[in-house]
């Protein structure tokens, strides 16, 4: 315990108040610990900005879904009404409800650019092992409330949406059926259905979140903000302050950084809002203004644009693709069988081919669940994967560039192609994608290591303003 | 860096049009500026009241909304209510789902929102229902004696057959340009065979005025959204002119 401080008589009544406030709670020593002494690089790009989004997104999620439950009625017979009744007859509703659900895609694409540059610059690198693992795990939170949340309105693809990902799960081998069962609480999606949603949204998954968003924090503010160069700027610091030498106070000089780039956000987030809610059918699907119909199947099932990458593997994962794995998992064995010595190649052989046969065994619809999970998950091991010399992708070998850069592209073409109907051709290209996806994770700790890398400089670089 | 900024741009314009591309003719396009035009947003209303509000429900939205769009609560209780409602409301009907079933085969969907459903890459909602309510045409093959070029097979009658007269699809037997051993069904056009009340283009003005009120009851506050969106983004502008100087005199020092 700190010792128990007085302050001065003649002392203004702010410092009175924050003197007797701190001995009771560490107000002050928070705020310096993680604003006015928390000393991060100073050579930040605009790509650093979309983490200080992300939490104002997650707060104008949290402030407008309240105001949202005080209307909205979670029943299968009313739902659909009570979105309408806030559309129309609640003072402001609209606005409260165009700002959730604009905030609903805002916050995927906030994360997503805020994840790409923790790839790029390699912010998940050791001491940031946890930084990223929180973050993926937020994600994963974050795509839970955002399915959950989506059956919420009670319109076809609210309610079609969630048939086919609920009947996902009835892939799983053996205890599928019931798991889907389970997860419905009914054999079709109805309403003990939007009722467990309407639940895990508001509180269950939204609690979690919150909860890895501070450990997220706490990690990060633990080992100090990784920065474009890859640099560590605690191994350089002052030796009478020791500040680092490259760090600068996170407040004022990022908070007003962030308030800078809050105001671009906000224009852009309000044109949305404001001039065109729907975003052309991507945030606010047409379909989804007809009340939903157990009865009448929608010709054509999209989830909404954030999830598409990762329904486009599912559809990808044909039973031609499955022969295509164990074809991936032979070669794999063979290439390891000739690497190693011993009784290791047993091992090798032993794994390869029950790899094989079980991929053999289970439906191409399973592989396409676990296709679709892996791909989020995978994500998580991506510290133990990278075995690169460097940190940041700017010392990297210019084909690391272009490997990041097709990535990127084979993301957003998957993303495309999730919205479109299946074709035979969509369905090819989906399949490559799926395999770079993979190769470039799972491949990583070879590739990673291989050509020229540049030297890392000692200090970050940084032109003053 | 850049090279990925420039190959995600790339990857983007694969984008654009991404919705699921729909079959079926071309979509005409309805004229956008009746939509804030008060008469015709009345006149649309009527029609709405006389023509749809038999069968179809509008049951998420109140009489006395039509306020936003010029009427006071005695216009509305004196021109469109008539069954004894109260202005208060919402844009209920009589027909049981049952007898609907039975009558057209299907229960005649809700209204309210019907505009903003039916958009798609064809073009907007308003778009289609602009269409849909002007291509309606002789059909004895049905049991409605209609059908409708942009919804083939559709249980609805023309109830709007008065004013617009009958008419008649011309197809004619064209060779497939893919494959010249087939020949496909190709819409000509169509063929008044009966007048109505409206010619056609008094009647295209009236499908209009129709639909402008079906679109703004889509959304009855869209274009209070639109010029608050424009002081919204003037107020972010000055926000955001005033946070980039503040921004640039703290870091001016930094070196």
């Amino acid at each position: 315990m700190a010792d128990f401080k007085t302050a001065p008589a003649d002392a203004p009544a702010g410092v009175k108040l924050m003197t007797w406030v701190d001995n009771r709670f560490p107000a002050t020593k928070l705020f310096k610990e993680h604003m006015s002494e928390y000393y991060a690089p100073k050579n930040f790009n605009w790509f650093y900005i979309f983490g200080s989004l992300a939490l104002l997104v997650l707060v104008i999620q949290i402030v407008t879904g309240i105001f949202l439950v005080m209307h909205y009625k979670p029943d299968a017979a009313l739902a659909f009404a009570s979105v309408e009744y806030i559309m129309r007859d609640v003072p402001w509703g609209w606005l409260i409800r165009y700002m959730h659900s604009t905030g609903a895609s805002a916050f995927f694409v906030v994360v997503y650019l805020h994840m790409y540059r923790g790839l790029i610059y390699g912010s998940y690198r050791k001491p940031r092992e946890l930084v990223w693992v929180f973050g993926c795990a937020i994600f994963l939170a974050l795509m839970a409330e955002a399915f959950m949340g989506y059956l919420l309105p009670w319109g076809q693809m609210s309610y079609w949406g969630a048939q086919v990902i609920v009947n996902l799960f009835a892939a799983v081998p053996f205890v599928g059926p019931d798991l889907a069962l389970l997860i419905r609480g009914d054999y079709v999606v109805g309403d003990a259905t939007l009722n467990r949603f309407f639940s895990f949204h508001v509180i269950a998954v939204p609690l979690v979140l919150l909860g890895l968003v501070v450990a997220h924090i706490i990690a990060l503010h633990e080992v100090g903000s990784n920065n474009p160069d890859g640099v560590e700027i605690k191994a350089k610091k002052d030796p009478k302050t020791g500040i680092p030498l490259d760090g600068i106070a996170f407040h004022p000089y990022y908070s007003v950084h962030d308030i800078f780039g809050v105001g671009l956000f906000l224009m852009v987030f309000c044109a949305i809002i404001f001039f065109g809610p729907e975003l052309g059918g991507y945030f606010l699907e047409y379909n989804n203004f007809i009340p939903a119909d157990p009865l009448k199947t929608p010709l054509h099932i999209a989830p909404v644009w954030y999830f598409t990458p990762y329904y486009s593997m599912l559809r990808a994962t044909t039973d031609t693709m499955v022969n295509v794995l164990c074809v991936i998992v032979a070669l794999a064995g063979v290439v390891s069988l000739l690497a190693v010595k011993g009784k290791a190649r047993i091992a090798i052989a032993v794994g390869g081919i029950v790899a094989i046969a079980l991929l053999k065994t289970f439906d191409a619809k399973f592989w396409g669940v676990v296709v679709m999970g892996g791909a989020v998950i995978i994500l998580f091991v991506l510290p133990w994967l990278d075995n690169s010399p460097v940190k940041s992708i700017r010392y990297r070998p210019q084909w690391h560039k272009w490997l990041y850069g097709i990535f990127v592209v084979f993301f957003v073409v998957l993303g495309y192609l999730g919205i479109q109907p299946p074709s035979d051709l969509g369905t090819l290209v989906s399949q490559i994608g799926t395999l770079f996806y993979f190769g470039f994770f799972l491949l990583m700790p070879w590739w990673s290591t291989i050509g020229t890398f540049k030297q890392v400089p000692d200090r970050v670089n940084f032109t003053a303003h | 860096m850049k090279r990925i900024i420039v190959s995600l741009l790339a990857a983007l314009s694969f984008c654009t049009g991404a919705l699921a591309s729909e079959a079926g003719p071309a979509w005409d396009k309805f004229p956008k500026d009746r939509i804030t035009d008060m008469a015709a947003l009345q006149n649309g209303a009527k029609l709405f009241v006389n023509y749809c509000l038999n069968c179809h429900a509008a049951a998420f939205m109140r009489y006395n909304r039509l306020r936003d769009i010029g009427l006071n609560d005695e216009q509305i209780k004196k021109n469109l209510l008539f069954a004894g409602e109260k202005v208060g409301e919402l844009m209920n009907v009589s027909l049981s789902a049952k007898d609907a079933k039975e009558w057209f085969g299907a229960q005649p969907p809700d209204l309210t929102v019907i505009a903003r459903s039916r958009a798609g890459s064809n073009g907007s909602g308003a778009d289609y229902l602009y269409t849909y309510m002007r291509t309606f045409y002789r059909d004895e093959s049905t049991p409605t004696g209609w059908n409708n070029l942009v919804f083939p097979a559709v249980g609805m009658p023309h109830v709007l057959w008065e004013l617009q007269g009958e008419q008649r699809a011309v197809y004619a037997n064209e060779k497939d340009p893919h494959d010249a051993a087939k020949t496909v069904h190709v819409f000509k056009g169509f063929e008044q065979t009966k007048a109505g009340t409206l010619n056609k283009a008094d009647y295209d003005l009236a499908v209009a005025d129709l639909v402008a009120y079906l679109q703004w009851m889509g959304e009855p506050n869209q274009t209070q959204r639109a010029r608050l969106g424009v002081w919204v983004l003037l107020f972010l502008a000055v926000f955001t002119l005033i946070a980039w100087r503040l921004n640039a005199s703290y870091w001016k020092d930094v070196k």
